[in-house]
């Protein structure tokens, strides 16, 4: 935790969002005991009630209960977030490895099919997927976002490769005879791995954010309640009832800012770490 | 130059090629028959044969590609499968009608985001490390975790309900006014990247020698700010603009929908819920292929102002 909020406790934002996040994650994990209501229990008497002692967050127009539709929102949200970063980054790096090390042909190829996959904006690709699923549900959504995702995992990757295989290290490995999947695993891996640590924290942050579009737009996961639909069912009702579009963007916007303001944090803290590690090892030649 | 240029315009034909081959595959992979989709279950079996026919359904894959190419280069990228008021209209002709709503959303967009950024950002690099630089960070976070979907409808509620300021999207108004607002929601996200671009841009110019010569000469600091700094400053921010294009026409589909605005992400949100596959994989095919061409646009004018890239991408492309 100190390696998010420095040395003084002063900065409030690392904290909210260390909060932010293990709130989402007690959330998704005991939904069913910290969920006040049941998913599907609705208070007929009770349509777009606003927040009140029964209801924390109040009801929507079938009746329920925000705060419960909220709780088990984060379940998709964390599982399409943080799945989308692990799938991604698993296709991604062996590939920006790979590319990287090697470069020539097999580089261009690799960065080639990297430019075509850009070259769909955001969420437009996922959406073509999704779309062509007919059934959207939590697992369509994570393959979708995952099939645009790995590019830029492995652009990232290659970038740092390419980095590092010049340094002495490497050299030094090659020189001792040590295989390629060797290098790039040992060698190689480990010394990029605080980016790739910073990158799963950017990664969940627009997969939720792009979970919560698809999602508005009707794309998103119908089996199960999400932050993005409950919001799009809201903004239609906002001029009578805001607290449904409200809570359920709230609980986005949180998220979203946890994850960026960890990644970012971490990005600052690891480069300062490793600036000063250069520093040293300058200092003790 | 010159060859730099042919060079990024090859790569840039063969992304184009490697988007349409990817537009025409991932269409390809819906399951079940898109005829019966189409026309629901219980059409008789002679429509959907019909149907199927008239998308081509019936031809072996590889001229089925052959067609989707030709059609792309007749200019039309083919019929919708669904009824339009006009007989005889084609996609591109669908694009073209909604396509400058579009570009009146982006380009406005991109105006507010760079009203916003560019003072923003260099104000936080100039003030490095101060409370005005955290506050401006800080600012940026929010702006890039603040939903278009959520900001648009909260602005809309306060601004043209409550306040009345602004006419209400709801209304159908058209004009400048129905403008400010999609604007200013789809500018706010984007203007949270630039502020951060901006910054490391100007952080870094001000480590150049140029400028603490600037500095020796005795110039004063609001000359040195804008004739030495934010003039080498911001010719990267070009560029990475360009990238950020792509993030504006994705950014565009959601609140094109949010400001129930015609233009290309309504269109192509309206094809996927109606299942119009030549509409959808059209409309996909002209988003991608924007994209390419602004960030091929960006790249030949960086290279016609620093030719030393045009070299970079030579190298690179031989």
């Amino acid at each position: 935790m100190r390696l998010l909020t420095g040395q003084k406790w002063t900065d409030p934002l690392p904290l909210f969002s260390i909060f932010c996040l293990a709130f989402l994650a007690l959330a998704a994990g005991a939904a069913d005991v910290l969920a006040p209501f049941g998913v599907e229990e609705r208070a007929q008497d009770l349509l777009l009630s606003p927040p009140s002692a029964m209801h924390l967050l109040g009801t929507d127009a079938q009746g329920r209960d925000i705060l419960t539709l909220v709780i088990h929102a984060s379940r998709v949200a964390l599982l399409v977030g943080l799945g989308t970063a692990f799938v991604s980054m698993a296709v991604g790096v062996p590939l920006g490895l790979v590319s990287g090390y090697f470069g020539g042909a097999v580089d261009a190829v690799l960065m080639g099919i990297c430019e075509v996959v850009f070259a769909f904006p955001g969420i437009l690709l996922a959406l073509l997927l999704v779309f062509v699923t007919q059934q959207p549900s939590m697992l369509n959504v994570l393959i979708a976002l995952s099939a645009t995702g790995w590019a830029g995992w492995a652009r990232l990757v290659r970038g740092q490769v390419l980095q590092e295989k010049t340094r002495d290290y490497i050299l030094t490995a090659r020189a001792a005879g040590a295989g390629i999947p060797r290098i790039l695993v040992i060698h190689i891996l480990p010394n990029i791995a605080s980016v790739l640590l910073v990158q799963v924290s950017f990664s969940a942050a627009s997969a939720i954010l792009a979970e919560s579009s698809l999602s508005f737009l009707g794309l998103g996961p119908q089996d199960c309640p999400s932050w993005g639909s409950m919001l799009s069912e809201g903004a239609a009702l906002f001029v009578c009832s805001p607290h449904m579009a409200l809570f359920s963007g709230l609980a986005i916007f949180a998220t979203v800012l946890s994850f960026n303001v960890v990644g970012d944090r971490l990005r600052d803290r690891l480069a300062g770490a490793g600036e000063a590690g250069k520093h040293m090892r300058k200092g003790t030649r | 130059m010159v060859a730099g240029i042919l060079a990024r315009t090859f790569r840039t034909i063969l992304v184009l090629a490697g988007v349409v081959t990817l537009v025409f595959v991932v269409v390809r992979l819906v399951p079940g028959d898109p005829a019966v989709s189409i026309l629901g279950d219980q059409a008789p079996p002679e429509q959907v044969s019909m149907l199927r026919e008239q998308m081509g359904l019936e031809l072996p894959l590889w001229k089925q590609y052959l067609d989707f190419v030709s059609r792309i280069l007749d200019g039309s990228l083919g019929k919708p499968f669904r009824a339009s008021h006009d007989p005889d209209a084609t996609v591109a002709s669908l694009v073209g009608e909604v396509f400058p709503f579009t570009l009146e959303l982006a380009l406005a967009a991109v105006i507010v985001a760079c009203l916003l950024a560019l003072p923003l950002g260099t104000m936080s690099a100039l003030r490095r490390g101060k409370a005005a630089d955290s506050i401006a960070l800080t600012a940026t976070l929010v702006g890039l975790a603040m939903p278009v979907f959520w900001l648009g409808p909260l602005l809309i509620h306060l601004l043209c309900v409550k306040l009345r300021v602004l006419p209400d999207p709801a209304a159908g108004v058209t004009g400048v006014g129905s403008l400010i607002l999609p604007a200013a929601v789809l500018g706010l996200a984007l203007s949270a990247r630039l502020t951060r671009m901006v910054r490391s841009s100007v952080l870094d110019v001000l480590q150049q020698p140029y400028v603490l010569a600037a500095y020796a000469r005795g110039l004063p600091h609001g000359r040195v700010i804008v004739r030495h700094v934010l003039r080498n400053a911001l010719l990267p921010v070009a560029t990475v603009l360009g990238l950020q294009f792509a993030a504006l026409l994705s950014g565009a589909l959601v609140t094109e929908k949010v400001f129930a605005r015609p233009g290309i992400g309504s269109l192509l949100i309206d094809a996927v819920t109606r299942r119009d596959y030549s509409v959808v994989q059209g409309t996909a095919l002209v988003i991608g292929a924007i994209y390419v061409v602004v960030n091929l646009l960006v790249d030949i004018a960086y290279m016609v102002i620093d030719p030393r890239l045009a070299h970079a991408e030579r190298g690179e492309g031989s």
